[in-house]
C-alpha cells in the first residue's frame, strides 16, 4: 500500500537526517521525499510517500509523532488530496521525427518542453506520480538521457 | 545581569536540578566545565572507562528514578559513553550524559578528537543537544532534564562545544520551558480501561503481564490491589521482574527464554493478558505470531508506538502506567467487583506452580547455580538492590532469586550489555547509600568493567560482587553446547585473572568460597564491609540454564532439564 505522509517539523538543522534516520533503523522504506518551508519560518513541511502494509504504516505513523522535533503528522488520504511531484526527462532525438512526436506526448500530458536541440529535448511535467510514470513509459522509446524527480509534495483539499 | 561563562551556567543549570553527583572523566575538550565543577558542591565521582561512568548514571537513574548525570569529553571520551546512551535507552532509563566537543570553528574540519556525536549517538538516545551558544547552555539543561524524565524515560546527550563553555554572556536561567513537540502525557483511558474490565472479567484463564513500566512508574501498590481484587495470577517480563513480589501466591515469575516453567507454561494456557508496561519482547513472547494466537491482549503502555509495533492487541491503554492502574482498581470498586478466592483457573495455576517448584531437575552438586543464588537471597535484607550482569548468572538470577521488595531488581534486559551490573551497582549506591546493592554477576562480564572497582574504593561506595564464576562465556558456550554440537570456540576464560587477588590489587577485598556455608560468610562479610567485596564463587562450567525457551519457537515448547 501506498502512503502519504505530511509531517510538520522543527526548520532546524539535522531534523531531516533524523527523520530519514527513523526509516532506516525501524526498517521502513522512503519511496520519495521534499521538503519545503512553511509559510512559518519555524517550520518545515516534509512530505514522504512509502510503502507498507496498513500495520507497518500505523507504526511509522507513530515513531514519527514519537519523534520530539516533529510537530505534526498526518497520513493523507489520497482521495482528499492534491499531490504532485515535478519530473525532468532529457530525451534523445535521433531522428528528425522524434521530435515532432515527443512533443505531442508532452502537449498530452499538459507537460512543458524545454531546451528543445537538435538531439535532445527536455520535457518537464508536474503531476502525480502515476502520471509521471505514464510519461515516463511512453517516453522510453526513445531512449531517456537523464532524469530528475522531485517527490511528491502534498495538501489536503480545503472544505473538510 | 553579571556575565558567566557557558560552563559555570552549566553547572548552575545542573545545581538547580537538583544534581548531587556526577560520574565522569575529563579531557581536554570538556576542562572548562570540570573547573566550574571544581568550584562547586555537587560531587564528582572518577571513573577509569567513561562506559562505566555512562553505566553508573543509568544504575543511579533506574533507582531515584531522576536522571543520573555522566561527563565526557570529546571524540574517544564521547565514542566510549555510546554503549551507555545505548543501555539506558533500551530500557527506558533517565539518563544526561554531557560531552565535551571541539570548538565550533573546527566542528566539521576532522580536528583532534572531533567525533560527531550527535550523529553517532542518534539512533539510540532519546533526544540530543548540541548548543552554539553560550546562553543557550541552561535551557538546553532544562529540556534535557525533561525529556530525559518524563513519559517513557530515556538517555538525553548534551554536546558542548569548548568555545560555548568559555564564552562568557549575561545567561538566562529558564523557570520553565516548552518543547512544542513534545506531549509525554496523556490522560488515562477511562473508555478503554472500561473495555478491558469487561474483557478480563469474561475471561476464564486471565493473567497479568507485568513489564518494566510497572517498575519505572512505581505502580507496585496499584499492579497488587488490581491482581488481588481480580484474583488474577501475575507473570512477569524479565525486565518486570520484581514488579509484584515474587513469594506472592500469585506471582509465577518471568516469562521467556530463561522465564519459570510455571510462568511459561500458564502464559501458553491463558486466553487473555493484561499486559503493562511491556514491549513484548521477542526475548520475552518467543514468537509472536504463536504468541497472539488463540489470546485476547490487553495493552497498557505510555509509549503509543508500543501499541501494536510487535502483537495485535484487542484493548489498547495509551497513559501512565501508574494513574491508569489506579483508574482500574476504583472502577473496580466502584463495581463492588467481587474477587473469587475459589476458581478452576486459579486452582490449576496452583498446581502447575507447585508442580515445578517441586519438580524441576536441578544440577547436582554443592555450589550450584540454584543453590548459591537462594543463600544469597537467605543472607540478603529483603529491599536490598540487584544488578546484574549478562549470561547465565543472569538469567539463574531470573530463576532462583525472588524479588520480595518491589523495584529493586535491575538489569541490561534491553541491550544486553556485558558489563553494565557492576558500575550500575555503583551508580546504584549512589543513589541509596542506606541500601545493601549486589551486582551478580559472570566472570567474562565483570572482566569487561572490574576497574570500576577503583571508584568503588576511593569514592566509598562499597558494594557486592557476586561472581558467579565458570571460567568460561557460559551462556555462549551453553549455545555451543545446544546448537553447535559442542564445537567450543572462544568461550574459555582460563584461570585468569585471580579474582581475589584483583580486588586485593584495589584495595577491596576478595573471597573465594568453596562450600554454601563459606559463601554465607563471604555474602556476610560483605554487607558489613566498607569496601567492595568480590565473592568468587567457582561453579561447574558445564552448568547449562534451563527451562529454555530456543529462539524462534514459542513458549509452550520449551526445553526442559532431562
Ligand atoms: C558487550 C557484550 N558482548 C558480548 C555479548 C554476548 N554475550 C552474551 S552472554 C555472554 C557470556 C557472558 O559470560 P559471563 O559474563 O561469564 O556470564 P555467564 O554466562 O558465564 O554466567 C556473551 C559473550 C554481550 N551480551 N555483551
Amino acid at each position: 500500500m501506498w502512503a502519504i505522509l505530511s509531517i510538520l517539523v522543527e526548520n532546524k538543522p539535522g531534523i531531516l537526517f533524523k527523520v530519514t534516520h527513523l526509516f532506516r533503523s525501524r526498517n521502513f522504506n522512503i519511496d520519495s521525499i521534499s521538503v519545503g518551508v512553511t509559510q512559518n519560518p519555524e517550520f518545515s513541511k516534509m512530505t514522504i510517500t512509502t510503502i507498507g502494509d496498513e500495520k507497518q504504516i500505523e507504526q511509522i505513523v507513530k515513531q514519527l509523532d514519537k519523534m520530539i522535533d516533529t510537530i505534526e503528522v498526518k497520513r493523507l488520504d489520497d482521495k482528499k488530496t492534491v499531490f504532485r511531484e515535478l519530473s525532468l526527462f532529457r530525451v534523445k532525438v535521433s531522428k528528425p521525427s522524434d521530435s515532432m512526436e515527443i512533443n505531442n506526448i508532452a502537449n498530452s500530458f499538459g507537460a512543458k518542453v524545454h531546451d528543445a536541440r537538435r538531439d535532445s529535448i527536455m520535457v518537464a511535467l508536474t503531476a502525480t506520480p502515476e502520471q509521471i510514470n505514464n510519461l515516463q513509459e511512453l517516453l522510453a522509446p526513445y531512449e531517456i538521457l537523464d532524469i530528475a524527480r522531485t517527490g511528491v509534495a502534498a495538501l489536503q483539499r480545503g472544505g473538510d | 545581569m553579571e556575565k558567566i561563562s557557558g560552563a559555570r551556567s552549566l553547572i548552575k543549570a545542573l545545581e538547580k536540578q537538583g544534581v548531587k553527583e556526577i560520574f565522569g572523566l575529563p579531557g581536554g575538550a570538556n576542562l572548562p566545565m570540570y573547573d566550574e565543577l571544581y568550584k562547586s558542591n555537587i560531587r564528582h565521582i572518577l571513573v577509569r572507562h567513561e562506559q562505566s561512568a555512562a553505566h553508573m548514571a543509568d544504575g543511579f537513574g533506574r533507582v531515584s528514578r531522576r536522571a543520573g548525570v555522566c561527563f565526557a569529553t570529546s571524540g574517544p571520551g564521547a565514542t566510549n559513553i555510546v554503549t551507555g546512551l545505548a543501555t539506558a535507552n533500551a530500557d527506558s532509563s533517565p539518563m544526561v550524559a554531557i560531552t565535551g566537543q571541539v570548538p565550533t570553528a573546527m566542528i566539521g574540519r576532522d580536528a583532534f578528537q572531533e567525533s560527531d556525536i550527535i550523529g553517532i549517538a542518534n539512533p539510540v538516545v532519546k533526544y540530543s543537544f548540541q548548543p552554539t551558544k553560550a546562553t543557550d547552555v541552561p535551557e538546553v539543561v532544562k529540556k534535557g532534564f525533561y525529556i530525559a524524565e518524563t513519559g517513557r524515560p530515556g538517555a538525553v546527550l548534551i554536546d558542548i562545544p569548548k568555545d560555548v563553555q568559555t564564552n562568557e554572556a549575561e545567561i538566562p536561567f529558564p523557570e520553565e520551558v516548552k518543547i512544542r513537540g513534545y506531549h509525554p502525557w496523556t490522560d488515562p483511558d477511562i473508555v478503554a480501561i472500561e473495555k478491558a474490565i469487561k474483557l478480563l472479567l469474561s475471561s476464564t484463564k486471565p493473567v497479568i503481564l507485568a513489564g518494566g513500566g510497572v517498575i519505572i512508574s512505581s505502580a507496585f501498590a496499584e499492579l497488587q490491589s488490581l491482581a488481588e481484587m481480580l484474583m488474577i495470577p501475575v507473570v512477569s517480563t524479565f525486565k518486570g521482574k520484581g514488579a509484584f513480589p515474587e513469594n506472592h501466591t500469585l506471582s509465577l515469575g518471568p516469562i521467556g527464554m530463561h522465564g519459570h516453567a510455571e510462568a511459561n507454561k500458564i502464559m501458553s494456557e491463558a486466553d487473555c493478558v493484561l499486559a503493562i508496561g511491556t514491549r513484548f519482547s521477542d526475548r520475552s513472547v518467543g514468537r509472536f505470531d504463536e504468541f497472539e494466537k488463540n489470546l485476547k491482549i490487553i495493552h497498557l503502555d505510555v509509549d503509543p508506538a508500543e501499541i501494536g509495533k510487535n502483537q495485535t492487541t484487542s484493548v489498547a491503554i495509551v497513559g501512565d502506567v501508574k494513574a491508569s492502574l489506579r483508574i482500574f482498581v476504583k472502577l473496580l470498586m466502584q463495581k463492588a467487583f467481587k474477587k473469587t478466592e475459589e476458581n478452576e483457573w486459579l486452582k490449576h495455576v496452583t498446581e502447575v506452580k507447585q508442580y515445578w517448584r517441586d519438580n524441576l531437575k536441578l544440577h547436582p552438586g554443592e555450589l550450584t547455580a540454584a543453590k548459591i543464588l537462594r543463600k544469597l537471597r537467605e543472607v540478603m535484607p529483603a529491599q536490598s538492590i540487584v544488578t546484574t550482569e549478562v549470561g547465565q548468572h543472569q538469567m539463574w538470577a531470573s530463576l532462583f532469586y525472588d524479588v520480595i521488595s518491589p523495584g529493586t531488581f535491575f538489569s541490561s534486559t534491553g541491550l544486553g550489555t556485558m558489563g553494565w551490573g557492576f558500575p550500575a551497582a555503583i551508580g546504584a549506591k549512589a543513589a541509596r547509600p542506606d541500601l545493601p546493592v549486589v551486582d551478580i554477576a559472570g566472570d567474562g562480564s565483570f572482566n569487561m568493567t572490574e576497574n570500576s572497582l577503583a571508584t568503588s574504593v576511593l569514592d566509598n561506595l562499597p558494594v557486592i560482587v557476586f561472581l558467579v564464576n565458570n571460567y568460561t562465556l557460559g551462556m555462549v558456550a551453553q549455545w555451543q553446547r545446544t546448537f553447535y554440537d559442542r564445537r567450543m570456540i572462544g568461550v574459555d576464560q582460563k584461570q585468569c585473572p585471580d579474582y581475589c587477588k584483583l580486588a586485593e590489587s584495589y584495595g577491596a577485598q576478595g573471597i573465594r568460597v568453596g562450600d554454601l556455608n563459606e559463601l554465607g560468610q563471604a555474602i556476610k562479610a560483605g554487607l558489613k564491609s566498607n569496601v567492595a567485596t568480590v565473592i568468587d564463587i567457582p561453579i561447574d562450567p558445564e552448568e547449562d540454564v534451563l527451562p529454555f525457551v530456543a529462539p524462534g519457537t514459542s513458549l509452550k515448547d520449551m526445553i526442559l532439564p532431562s
